[in-house]
């Protein structure tokens, strides 16, 4: 019963966290979360199996970055599904929004914000973000309005926006495909000009692990302040230094992706560098989409854990009731809750648009699914209440992965779907057994 | 009323003197409550009031509607008609962040607790303790969840877990502590005992002797007389919506009360209400 923590009446002194041996003592000390290693273990496993039915492809610094771009789109739109799923409703129309505000973006950029800033204006990337973004908003909010305030289910009301918003984003341009002007605005998709280098790369590399270990520090010294119990040391540097290799090893991963020798000589050319013996040795770094879904995750962890909107999120999807009685307005958390997936939907149509360089009727098609298999697979619980950003990110790279993985071998797109559709039912049936037995 | 019998009913067996002040403005009165859902009278014309210090046991079987009213002063449920009134002036009452407001605290039978978060995300839930950049200070609600935690039940440890994972005693605890810990003037209680076990029960009682002791106002719900009667002033019995009667403790037997709640007959000692037994 008292196996954690005990309070201390000594002020100022924070006894340690008594840990116990073995593997279960060493989890215990390091708050390590079991079913986040599980699906860390899981993708390992996908990576290195694709790696050798592929005959090496698949762990190379070329795949491993396309796998990263390829994932921030739908992993944006996870971050959003965790909460949504976590209020105990669902968003089948996120696919559908990223459509309709990818096109609304492109006509917006094209028709209307380029010719009114100019052709070579700075700021036409950014207008055409914000309309983005309100456009997300609006339709989200839209349908969180009818839900939370009509009382229509969600499943029906984002089930009729599946169509609705689909149907929209044939309509804003008649169908057509529509090539964005901007520039500054296709960097958001990544390629080789959407990608900061590799000086770049290890700056931020060094500025998350500064981050990490102010974090680590400071969330001890809270635990200090009302004289909690901490971790032991040991495991404050297990956890830290495990953190900072993942940051050095993602850094050099997507630092040895080199750009392509014509590219590199064009590059080299624009920017006035001399080309050296032996050839031109010029890494992409990280991917500004990338960069993006990352930066997404950390506010929507930011959200979740340390808001009242995000504590109100868990608590209604603990106990609606509850959280009613508790002078909560739930209705108009749920509200805010679809705003808000409506506005990641965006995000994610902006990267997705930048990358294929054109808006088109039919993108996102589907994405709905692999958005709530991402959230699901990294451990949201469809009956709500519980999941988390970092486990949605991770569970959308494990789909990509999947994805990507079944291209590179050469599987036909059936085979493909047939094969993800199978995996997310085992996951969820994992995923049942672990939480029985958690009970 | 002779004082004969007010004498012996005084020297009888768990039965204490009636100590409350009832001259000043109550500090709760529902007067003429109405509600109903889809045409039954779930609540019909009932009256109640509760003064400082007082413990109130509102009685009788399920669905008699002593819920119903209840909830329409937490801000639970809204009225259809009638009027609440807090140490004498008209209240308006219209959700529950209105009634804790007027520091109207409510421990439901349910418990009403989130249950996959941890106790101290419980006993702040709407009213989070916040840092100076408006982010949750989950140590200084944890610090203040150990304290209060710690007088109600000192051998409470697990502020880490979710309520999902605590016993029945410790998740009646968290309900408990997050009623008392924003100063409730008025305390509801429904079903307080109904889950608990001996030893725990006793706790509750000792809690509600402690609280009267800081003049603060309690309604008792229960369904089951003997749960309560030894804790209460006064007993207000409801049936079919209405109210049968009220007496003071003092003044009435159980089997009295008991013929209260099962026929709605009001006897000498009490003050007779719309739903009493016509003679």
């Amino acid at each position: 019963m008292s196996e954690a923590t005990s309070n201390t009446s000594v002020p100022g002194a924070s006894p340690t966290i008594r840990s116990g041996g073995g593997l279960k003592g060493f989890m215990r000390a390091t708050e390590i979360d079991t079913r986040m290693l599980g699906m860390i273990g899981a993708l390992l496993v996908i990576w290195v199996g694709f790696h050798i039915l592929s005959g090496g492809t698949f762990l190379t610094p070329r795949n491993l970055w396309n796998l990263s771009v390829q994932t921030a789109s739908v992993g944006v739109m996870a971050t959003g599904m965790v909460l949504v799923i976590v209020t105990r409703n669902i968003d089948l129309s996120v696919g559908s929004i990223l459509g309709v505000t990818g096109m609304i973006m492109a006509v917006a950029q094209t028709q209307y914000l380029t010719p009114m800033l100019g052709y070579d204006s700075g700021l036409v990337w950014i207008a055409t973000l914000i309309v983005g973004l309100l456009c997300g908003l609006v339709i989200g909010g839209l349908q969180g309005f009818i839900i939370a305030y009509l009382g229509v289910p969600a499943f029906i009301v984002t089930l009729g926006g599946l169509l609705v918003w689909r149907g929209g984003a044939w309509w804003v341009a008649s169908g057509r495909t529509i090539p964005l002007t901007d520039d500054n605005f296709k960097l958001l998709g990544g390629g080789s000009d959407g990608s900061i280098g590799a000086t770049w790369s290890w700056i931020l590399a060094a500025l998350a692990v500064v981050f990490i270990v102010f974090g680590a520090f400071a969330a001890r010294r809270q635990r200090k302040r009302f004289a909690f119990a901490v971790k032991p040391m040991w495991a404050e540097a297990v956890t830290v230094g495990i953190s900072v290799i993942a940051v050095i090893v993602a850094t050099m991963i997507v630092n040895s992706y080199l750009l392509p020798g014509p590219l590199a000589r064009r590059y080299a050319d624009a920017n006035g560098i001399a080309v050296p013996e032996g050839g031109l040795q010029i890494s992409f770094g990280y991917a500004v989409p990338v960069l993006l879904f990352i930066g997404v995750g950390i506010v929507m962890t930011f959200i979740a854990r340390r808001t009242r909107f995000g504590r109100y999120v868990f608590a209604i999807g603990g106990n609606p009731e509850a959280a009613d009685l508790a002078g909560i307005n739930t209705k108009r958390v749920t509200l805010m809750v679809f705003a808000l997936m409506g506005m990641l939907a965006a995000v994610a149509a902006a990267i997705s648009t930048a990358r294929l360089s054109s808006a088109t009727n039919a993108q996102g098609t589907l994405d709905e699914l692999y958005t709530i298999a991402a959230a699901v697979i990294g451990g949201t619980s469809l009956a709500g209440g519980a999941g988390t950003i970092a486990g949605a990110m991770l569970g959308a790279l494990v789909m990509q992965s999947l994805q990507s993985g079944m291209v590179l071998l050469g599987m036909d797109t059936p085979l493909q779907n047939i094969v993800v559709g199978a995996v997310l039912v085992v996951a969820v049936w994992l995923d049942t057994i672990y939480r029985r037995r958690a009970a | 009323m002779s004082t004969t019998m007010e004498e012996i009913r005084d020297h009888g067996p768990g039965h204490h003197h009636d100590s409350v002040d009832r001259t000043g403005a109550p500090l709760v009165a529902m007067e003429d409550i109405s509600i109903a859902f889809g045409g039954i009278h779930a609540v019909d014309h009932a009256s109640i009031d509760l003064y400082p210090g007082e413990v109130v046991a509102l009685l009788g079987h399920n669905g008699a509607g002593k819920s119903t009213l209840i909830k329409i002063l937490s801000g639970a449920y809204k009225r259809d008609s009638g009027e609440i009134y807090v140490r004498g002036e008209k209240a308006s009452i219209g959700n529950p962040r209105d009634a804790k407001a007027y520091g109207i605290e409510t421990i439901y039978q349910t418990l009403a607790l989130a249950d996959n978060v941890d106790a101290a995300a419980n006993l702040f839930l709407g009213r989070e303790i916040m840092t100076a950049w408006g982010t949750l200070d989950d140590g200084a609600m944890e610090a203040e969840a150990r304290k209060v935690m710690g007088r109600l039940n000192p051998n409470f440890r697990r502020f880490k877990e979710p309520v999902k994972a605590l016993s029945g005693g410790q998740r009646q605890s968290v309900a408990i502590a997050r009623a008392i810990l924003f100063n409730a003037k008025i305390l509801i209680m429904d079903e307080p005992t109904a889950a608990l076990g001996p030893q725990e029960t006793a706790q509750v009682a000792d809690l509600i002797k402690e609280l009267k002791k800081e003049d603060i106002g309690i309604f008792l719900i229960s369904h089951d007389i003997h749960d309560v009667f030894d804790l209460s002033d006064r007993v207000v019995v409801m049936k079919n919506g209405q109210v049968v009667g009220s007496a003071k403790t003092e003044d009435v037997t159980k089997d009295e009360v008991l013929g209260m709640i099962i026929l709605g007959k009001c006897p000498a000692g009490a003050t007779p209400g719309p739903g009493a037994m016509k003679e």
